[in-house]
């Protein structure tokens, strides 16, 4: 393989500048002790003990992280058994168009899919706030678990299922001791995937919360309308740290079980 | 895998059970939410049923808003690309190619608002942005609320869903293939136009859907970034939806930005199934 030259080598640093500036800028001035991001005062950690002591934005984080947890264990639970009733399908026609369908979630603008999940909730009566929230985490975050389990199903020897009952297996072993350890990674990669789409979704939540209820995101656009606060600051700070060491945990697991890191977030 | 569940699933009775809630959601959650949007398009405020809607979106306002959508939707994808290629290229040719790949992918795992809301302080009046430009003499720039601005941040946004695709297409492709061009005498630039561009066809045009149909739907930046100078379809939908309460008109939007999304994937489509889904930008 050919080596990098000095040229691309500085248009990959300056990308990686531009990239991680805003964070890093982000991160700085949660620091300072002016008002502001311009004008570095003092050191300061007032901003991170601000919030601490802010009850609403902790709730407001705490309602985003059970939120982002149950979705992802619904929608994993879903999303390995329509893998598996994909794969389990004898006609081919049938096979794709259920996937065509289970697609359309994942390509479809999140503002499409606010508006008409609020249309849906409003129809059927569910009050919206925690459970509209919750119930379009879970719905949003299926295909991608689908799409993240498929392949692991796909790669699956038939002769091992055929082996199993050879042995003496009950449908249930097979399912619990033969087809569930194979596609783990897959599980693994649906759960944490699901997992971070609900922690950063913002306009599907925009669209079906109601006022009592809110997630991270939301607030954070309501704080940013009304203009700068260092909250938000040490809030990044926070949330930036949390996501290396998942990003790293992530990559160290999908590196243990030879999965590539096949999907990203938006 | 054809026949993996041959033997498993011959028992008929267990077989519904399983897929059920898998069966619920495709009809509650993908078929029943696109009908509801078509079904309410057809409605005006006071619900009664009308054509208005549709009569509507081929007026002047709706026809422009329609058509600078697009524009923008089409400037973000190309700078997007145009700084994605190159970086996926170089990517590929470093040591610890995919670590760096995940370098790269960690900003997008950062909330989306957040990065949005940095731009607010870098390119706001006293920011450093502007206080470069004092610096080299160009002065104090009004960036923030431009569309320059909402382009930028959008490019931003969207850089590392463009270049994960291309990247894994550029990964794939056979190094002899480029030593082959090369020892049939093509210089670098025709190894590019004639080898390596036409191989990572595929990349590219995953890479494209993923940003042009986010970038027209794109609302959040629009509020936070253009002050609301740029509208998108997004835009639109958001308030008819949220602030007007026009549900019908909303709906009317979305069934032509589903129309639109339905066309750009046709077109984007690629023949390698595996690339075809990368991710998806909220």
């Amino acid at each position: 393989m050919e080596k990098l030259s000095k040229l691309p080598k500085l248009y990959l640093v300056v990308v990686f500048i531009i990239l991680y500036t805003p964070i890093f800028y982000l991160i700085f001035y949660s620091f300072n002790s002016g008002g502001g991001m311009s004008n570095f005062e003092s050191f300061t950690f007032e901003h991170y003990a601000a919030v601490f002591e802010d009850t609403r934005l902790i709730i407001i984080l705490i309602n985003t992280i059970v939120v982002a947890l149950l979705s992802a264990l619904v929608s994993t639970a879903i999303g390995v058994l329509g893998a598996l009733s994909i794969v389990f399908m004898r006609n081919k026609a049938m096979r794709n168009a259920v996937l065509s369908l289970n697609n359309i979630l994942i390509v479809s603008p999140d503002v499409i899919i606010g508006a008409s999940f609020l249309i849906l909730f409003t129809m059927i009566g569910v009050k919206l706030g925690f459970a509209s929230v919750l119930i379009s985490h879970i719905a949003f975050s299926i295909p991608i678990v689908v799409i993240m389990v498929l392949p692991k199903l796909q790669e699956m020897s038939p002769t091992l299922i055929d082996a199993a009952l050879d042995l003496g297996a009950s449908k249930r072993d097979v399912l619990t001791r033969v087809i569930i350890p194979f596609i783990k990674p897959g599980i693994l990669a649906g759960f944490f995937l699901a997992l971070t789409y609900s922690l950063d979704d913002f306009a599907v939540t925009f669209f079906v919360t109601g006022n009592g209820f809110s997630t991270l995101s939301v607030e954070i656009y309501s704080m940013a309308r009304a203009g700068i606060t260092l909250t938000i600051n040490a809030l990044s700070g926070l949330i930036f740290l949390v996501t290396v060491v998942l990003v790293l945990g992530y990559y160290a697991v999908s590196r243990k079980t030879k999965t590539p890191l096949s999907g990203v977030k938006k | 895998m054809r026949h993996m569940g041959y033997r498993i699933m011959n028992n008929k009775p267990l077989r519904p059970l399983y897929t059920i809630p898998y069966t619920a959601w495709i009809l509650l959650f993908v078929i029943t939410p696109i009908a509801l949007i078509i079904y309410y398009s057809f409605f005006d405020l006071a619900g009664h049923f009308t054509f208005d809607n549709y009569k509507n979106f081929f007026s002047s306002v709706y026809l422009k808003l329609t058509i600078s959508s697009f524009w923008y939707a089409f400037l973000i994808t190309l700078f997007t690309l145009l700084f994605a290629y190159p970086t996926a290229y170089f990517l590929t040719k470093t040591k610890h190619k995919q670590l760096w790949l995940l370098l790269i992918i960690i900003p997008s795992w950062i909330n989306l608002l957040l990065k949005t809301y940095a731009f607010i302080g870098l390119f706001g009046l006293y920011g450093p942005i502007n206080a470069l430009l004092e610096t080299v003499g160009i002065g104090n720039q009004q960036i923030l609320f431009t569309d320059f601005s909402f382009v930028f941040v959008s490019v931003y946004i969207f850089i590392p869903f463009m270049i994960l695709p291309i990247f894994n297409s550029l990964d794939k492709l056979n190094p002899a293939l480029i030593d082959a061009s090369r020892d049939l005498g093509a210089n670098s630039w025709t190894t590019f136009r004639r080898v390596i561009w036409p191989l990572t066809l595929n990349g590219v045009k995953s890479g494209i859907q993923v940003v042009f149909i986010p970038a027209l739907s794109l609302f959040m930046i629009t509020r936070l970034i253009a002050g609301n100078k740029v509208i998108t379809l997004g835009t639109a939908i958001e308030q008819q939806f949220l602030v007007t309460q026009n549900w019908g008109m909303g709906s009317t939007i979305a069934v032509f930005l589903i129309l639109f999304m339905f066309i750009i994937m046709l077109i984007t489509s690629s023949s390698d199934r595996g690339t075809t889904i990368n991710g998806k930008i909220k």
